[in-house]
């Protein structure tokens, strides 16, 4: 019997993952933990004032500091520690490595490493790629810390916080909700293509194949956007959205702020 | 005595772009705290007719009369008439996924009344009882899209719940429910019933329709109306339900018997 096509399973694999990886977030998001108990719109401002820490400071040290904290508040927070770590790990090469590779040859200083066809590896390239490396991580960490202990429509309610329009996540939020649908579909479409795919398509039925599929949620995602539309006029929808904000921050959060508070002012105060 | 009309859809025809028929000069009355069901089958126009209710199409042919007043584009355009109209009129529509468009089911089934200028303290209060009515406390802050079949519907349920509106428009209500869930349904529109709603139930499941219903209107696939009458003597037409295409007999043998 000839292969399955290599594109379908692929194809297929790559939505299942990606659903089941958002499914582990939310399972994740919804235990009991040390970050998942806090007010999320504290979160959302301590993530961001983490963030801008992180990028003011020079010390790698301190920065270090930062990550093993993060991690600690991780493994606070019901995440398992391998999870965490490789999450960010195992992305961190892909992009920030790539961006970061040329450096270690191009800036000029002691050498540390000769490589063959003459390249040499400085020192302070080294410690540059090194640090970049460091921040990247940590930075990745704090903002996968959020993801992971606050359900995604929690993180879009929490945006207000930050004076985001209440239309903007309304469409956010619609935008993520129906990606996550259509991904079904999409999912449910590949299937039923794989069980009446015997042999291994050619590269043109493919592309054939993956035009129709594309056309089909093109066409169900025109659809459904009037009909979301019409259900929205239903409920009284008039251009201008009033949104609910049940937010309460408990002594527990304000304690918590200040905590954070402090932190951000040290990593920059130290980091300097 | 007759309770008043809420809806009078006198001589309607509707057709998307003008060319597809959906309707076909269709009169009828819906009188208030009755329990009607639109019986037809599929494309037969019981979706349209619902949406036009709710005022969300217009007819191309033909006028509807709700409240006494002329449902129209133009006056939905009335900031006033639309805030009366849409608290008073809901749909639940047959797609629970287009129904639920929101974040989370907290912030699904408080949409309707915060657009509808309630307060933020009622609105809170009204959430609460609705997600206990539905026995969906637990659901509350979780994305709609993550729920099953049977939760969906009583989170698109429960986003009405909060309007507490006087007309409840239930299109194809039991798509996707299964034996239990179907049967929670009945019980929850006998409830809204024994509270004087007026509820509209589109649907195609004969049996389903005729545990509830106090008036039935069915729909032939010419998109007209066919027959409209009490549950008992449309259930009796055997006629006319074979010819609306809502019963057919089974050509399989058993035993030299024909079902």
């Amino acid at each position: 019997m000839r292969r399955q096509s290599h594109f379908l399973e692929k194809t297929l694999s790559g939505i299942t993952q990606t659903l089941e990886r958002s499914l582990f977030a939310e399972a994740i998001s919804l235990q009991p933990g040390l970050f998942q108990s806090l007010d999320p719109r504290l979160k959302v401002l301590a993530t961001l004032a983490l963030l801008i820490g992180v990028s003011m400071a020079r010390n790698p040290w301190v920065i270090g500091a930062v990550y093993l904290l993060v991690v600690c508040l991780a493994l606070g927070s019901a995440i398992p520690a391998d999870f965490f770590i490789r999450r960010v790990w195992l992305t961190i090469p892909l992009f920030t490595g790539m961006i970061a590779l040329p450096a270690l040859f191009l800036i000029p200083g002691q050498p540390l490493l000769h490589l063959p066809l003459g390249l040499i590896v400085t020192r302070t390239g080294a410690q540059s790629v090194l640090f970049l490396l460091l921040r990247v991580t940590t930075s990745l960490s704090v903002v996968l810390l959020l993801v992971l202990t606050t359900p995604w429509n929690t993180v879009l309610g929490a945006l207000s916080v930050l004076r985001v329009p209440d239309v903007f996540i309304l469409i956010l939020g619609m935008t993520f909700r129906y990606i996550y649908l259509l991904l079904h579909i999409a999912n449910d479409m590949f299937l039923s293509r794989k069980s009446r795919v015997i042999g291994r398509m050619s590269g043109s039925e493919e592309r054939h194949m993956l035009a129709a599929i594309g056309a089909n949620l093109l066409s169900k995602s025109l659809n459904m956007s009037s009909e979301v539309y019409l259900a929205m006029v239903s409920r009284g929808y008039r251009g201008a959205v009033v949104t609910f904000k049940p937010f309460r921050m408990r002594p527990r959060d304000w304690l918590w702020a200040a905590l954070f508070a402090g932190i951000t002012v040290s990593i920059i105060y130290l980091g300097r | 005595m007759t309770s008043p009309p809420v809806f009078e859809v006198r001589n309607v025809s509707f057709a998307y772009d003008n060319k597809q028929t959906a309707l076909e000069n269709v009169d009828l009355t819906v009188r208030s705290g009755e329990s009607l069901v639109i019986l037809g089958a599929n494309g037969s126009g019981k979706s349209t007719l619902l949406k036009m209710l709710d005022g969300l199409y217009f007819p191309t042919r033909g006028e509807i009369i709700a409240f006494g007043e002329p449902l129209t584009e133009a006056r939905l355009r009335d900031d006033a008439f639309n805030f009366a109209f849409r608290r008073r009129v809901g749909l639940v529509f047959q797609d629970t996924d287009v129904q639920l468009f929101c974040a989370s089911v907290l912030d699904e089934v408080a949409f309707a009344p915060l657009q509808l200028g309630i307060s933020h303290g009622e609105v809170r209060e009204r959430v609460d009882q609705s997600l206990q009515a539905l026995r969906i406390e637990k659901l509350r802050d979780r994305a709609p899209h993550r729920l099953s079949g049977g939760e969906k519907r009583r989170v698109a349920l429960a986003s009405l719940l909060s309007l507490n509106p006087d007309v409840w428009l239930l299109d194809e209500p039991t798509i996707g429910l299964d034996p239990r869930s179907q049967s929670w349904l009945v019980d929850f529109i006998l409830q809204l019933r024994g509270q004087n709603k007026t509820v509209i139930t589109a649907t195609h499941d004969l049996a389903f329709a005729l545990k509830f219903a106090t008036g039935i209107h069915v729909f032939d696939e010419g998109h007209h109306l066919a027959a409209s009458g009490k549950p008992d003597e449309i259930l009796a037409n055997h006629e006319l339900l074979h010819s609306c295409n809502l019963s057919h007999f089974h050509m399989a043998k058993e035993a030299s018997h024909c079902h």
